[in-house]
């Protein structure tokens, strides 16, 4: 059993407004580390068995599809063993 | 790439510049050069680019929309006219009410959610501009076929981004119209309209008067949004060294955008600013070219000083930036320190960038260096104009003469299955999927929202004074003669706003076309402005101003010339409208206006493959005794209730009136198959009690009276056929969700 993970982030130049809005609350609450955050997403899919070259072709183009909005996210696929 | 400064274009004039990369061309290119006495710096080439567009310098279109200032009509209700962000009219009782309505369609079919949010946030922005607080929106939509793969994307994330970005706000969503057809497929049209109240007193104007005066932005920091295609940064020496892509689409944050709304309105309530001027499309380059070229011409600005979302912007980019939620103000010295303690009190970003000059000339320096040295009207106001070729298109004389004779339904079973098919086509279904979506009463003050025939506000809670807008387009009948469609959109959304008994005021307009480079779509935008100004002058309404959109197509084809028309209208007491349908039985029913056999532009014939024949002819004299009735209907209190008649005809509103609070009819007509299904322009369905008809009949005069049959019952009878109100519920109701759901 694997597990394929997909991150998906806003692309740099986008504006995030819940990540201005946690870099806001930090320093509200004491933590001052923080110069800027951004927030993103990240789904964890369980597959069968290791994955084969089809499948992870397959989740690239679910990625793109469903996970992630390519105008304005990015994305990466990655296997956790 | 080093930076260009004034010098150096002074000194290296021969540097080749992307000027073709940013839309410009070769004699506008030379315009520049001309103007400037030299060659423009990269960032003057940048803000005159984004100016001299076609969405903010409106060439293509200037030399047609003169006529709404040539046949304006003499109206003391037009307290600011056309030029400003948004027409400003007097409703009485000391309280102003602004509204416009523009379109975001190619930002919505790229990204559907954000497009049509951004959409939004936008038109509130100018609302706001105008010293008044924005209290409702309307968003008129055009799709694809309703089971098209692409319409399953763009639509939901439409009505997703529309709902999300307005109800974050707190500002009730109270109509619109939601219209299919094949030409939108790949060209979606979102319009945006929102309504705004104030007091005569505090009208803002976007003017930077007064040497000395502080030139001041305020909201979200500036980012890379919406730069894309007309971006200097397209050029490979940048490309080189800075980010890869900067995106075309604007991310909007309606929370931020609530908390500018409410920080304006104290910094206007405390009469903070001399000037002001939202930062909407061309953002900085607009804003400040508009604001010097409205006051004497001089300003200064200090561009380094602008907050960043993202350090590595260059000059000409946060010139060019379309990031949301930004607006440009011009304060008085003395008045700085009170504007930036409410920025403070709202957590709202503000800097000051510059100061009004009391020369002629904008200029914008980059740490120190002069980048920027323009007269600013010929940035803002001087652009090109183009009196583009224009011809009537051959397909017009091919479809008048076609004859439009579809099937007309003669037995009761076929009847019967036209009015459950009309009930149930995308165009005339109901439309709660949507509407559902939108907050239509928040603020409490909402008293008609779809399915009503006009969205109605009560703008004072004492005295109940109330506005109703309305938007409309036919474009089937736009594209068979738009001239004539111009003028029946119009007579269309006076009607609406006259059936609650409201009276129509004034017109705002977004105008819907294909490119303008081709001479049969000019010549459809030029026959639709001389229509709707010929309309607005003999209807005695003045338009405060609209918004043109172009290049709405998809290869070679364009989409049907569609003028959307929004008419305001002013009513004394909301608590005395008419209601669109009846709540019990025993009400006699007529129909006013008479009715022909033009099936032409309807949808039944769409319905059957026909776009062709003739269009209706506007009789606005005629319109105009209708509204007269329906007003009177109104203050003499003789209508219980009155429904307009439009797209679908006869049965698409007996329909609506009967499902709406579930109490039935039994018509009479004489011959159903095609009076049910005609839409001739003109007429309206009324309730009246049984004692009023003869008040009804002396009301109405010369206009024609039909009777049609009485109210009660668990369902629709038109002569022998009957439809139970569930069966005629279950077809409305279920189309979008099966579709969309």
């Amino acid at each position: 059993m694997a597990i394929i993970v997909v991150e998906v982030m806003l692309k740099p130049e986008i504006l995030d407004p819940q990540g201005v809005a946690v870099g806001a609350a930090l320093p509200r609450l004491g933590f001052t580390f923080a110069k800027s955050v951004r927030q993103g997403k990240r789904f964890e899919i369980e597959v069968e068995g290791t994955p084969t070259a089809a499948q992870m072709a397959d989740i690239e183009k679910a990625a793109a599809t469903l996970l992630a909005n390519p105008v304005i996210e990015t994305y990466v696929v990655k296997v956790q063993a | 790439m080093a930076l260009d400064t004034v010098a150096l274009a002074t000194n290296n004039p021969d540097t080749p510049q992307p000027f073709a990369e940013l839309g410009l061309k070769s004699d506008e290119y030379a315009r520049i050069k001309e103007i400037l006495g030299r060659r423009p710096t990269s960032s003057e080439l940048a803000m005159y680019s984004v100016m001299w567009s076609e969405h903010c310098s409106y060439k293509s279109s200037k030399v047609h929309l003169k006529q709404f200032g040539d046949k304006a009509v003499k109206s003391d209700a037009l307290l600011v006219g056309i030029g400003e962000n948004a027409g400003v009219v007097d409703v009485g009782q000391g309280y102003a009410v602004t509204f416009k309505v523009e379109s975001h369609n190619h930002p919505s079919f790229i990204e559907p959610y954000q497009g049509a949010a951004t959409g939004v946030g936008g038109i509130v922005r100018d609302i706001l501009t105008m010293g008044a607080r924005p209290i409702a929106v309307m968003d008129p939509l055009r799709f694809g076929p309703a089971d098209a793969p692409d319409t399953r994307r763009v639509l939901p994330g439409v009505i997703a981004g529309v709902g999300g970005y307005g109800n974050c706000l707190g500002l009730p969503n109270i109509g619109g119209e939601v219209v299919f057809d094949e030409t939108y497929l790949g060209n979606p049209l979102v319009n945006a309209l929102c309504v705004g109240v104030m007091k005569h007193s505090d009208i803002k104007l976007a003017k930077a008067a007064g040497a000395g005066n502080l030139v001041v932005l305020y909201g979200a920091k500036t980012g890379g949004d919406g730069i894309g295609g007309v971006s200097v940064l397209a050029s490979e020496t940048f490309e080189a060294t800075g980010p890869a892509k900067r995106p075309a689409v604007q991310v909007g944050d309606p929370f931020v955008e609530k908390v500018l709304i409410e920080c304006s309105l104290e910094i206007f309530a405390e009469d903070l600013v001399v000037g002001i001027q939202d930062l909407g499309g061309a953002g900085l380059s607009c804003a400040t070219s508009e604001l010097a070229s409205g006051g004497s011409g001089g300003m200064k600005v200090e561009l380094d000083r602008v907050p960043l979302r993202d350090a590595t912007l260059s000059p000409e980019e946060i010139l060019m930036s379309e990031s949301q939620e930004r607006m440009c103000a011009i304060v008085e010295p003395s008045k700085i320190d009170r504007f930036l303690e409410i920025c403070k009190k709202w957590d709202v970003t503000v800097t000051v960038i510059g100061e009004v000059t009391d020369g002629d000339r904008l200029e914008i320096t980059w740490h120190g260096e002069i980048i920027v040295d323009v007269p600013p009207r010929t940035v803002a106001h001087e652009g090109p104009v183009y009196s583009r070729p224009l011809a009537e298109p051959a397909y017009i004389a091919r479809v008048n003469a076609e004859v439009i004779n579809p099937v007309i339904p003669q037995t009761a079973q076929e009847i019967k299955d036209a009015i459950l098919m009309m009930a149930a086509t995308p165009n005339l279904a109901d439309k709660s999927w949507v509407t559902n979506q939108y907050d239509r009463y928040v603020q409490g003050n909402t008293v008609q929202s779809q399915p009503d025939d006009s969205g109605m506000v009560r703008i004072d809670e004492k005295t109940h004074l109330g506005v109703a807008v309305a938007t409309d387009a036919n474009a089937n009948w736009s594209y068979l003669n738009p001239y004539e469609g111009a003028k029946l959109a119009l007579a269309e959304a006076s009607r609406n706003i006259a059936t609650a008994g409201a009276i129509p005021l004034a017109v705002t307009n977004c105008l819907n076309f294909g490119s303008p480079e081709d001479p049969g779509v000019m010549w459809q935008f030029a026959e639709t402005v001389r229509g709707l100004a010929d309309g607005c002058l003999e209807m005695g309404l003045p338009v405060t101003g609209g918004n043109v959109s172009f290049y709405n197509q998809t290869g070679g084809v364009a989409i049907l010339p569609t003028p959307v028309i929004g008419v305001l209208g002013v009513i004394d007491d909301v608590r005395t409208r008419t209601p669109m349908s009846f709540d019990r039985a025993g009400l006699e029913l007529y129909l006013i206006g008479a009715s022909d056999e033009n099936l032409s532009g309807s949808e039944w014939a769409y319905l059957h493959g026909m776009r062709g024949g003739q269009a209706p002819t506007a009789d606005l004299q005629r319109e105009m005794r209708l509204i007269k009735l329906l007003v009177k209907g109104r203050t003499e209190n003789i209508f219980t209730a009155a429904h307009d008649l439009s797209q679908g005809g006869l049965t698409a509103s007996l329909t609506e009136m009967v499902l709406r609070y579930n109490v039935g009819a039994r018509i009479t007509l004489a011959n159903p198959g095609i009076t049910l299904l005609v839409e001739t322009p003109g007429r309206v369905v009324v309730a009246v009690e049984a004692s009023k008809s003869a008040m009804l009949k002396e009301a109405a005069g010369d206009i024609p009276l039909t009777y049609l049959g009485t109210t009660g019952g668990d369902s629709l009878i038109i002569n022998d056929v009957e439809i139970s109100l569930t069966e005629l519920r279950t077809a409305h109701t279920s189309t979008f969700q099966k579709l969309f759901g």
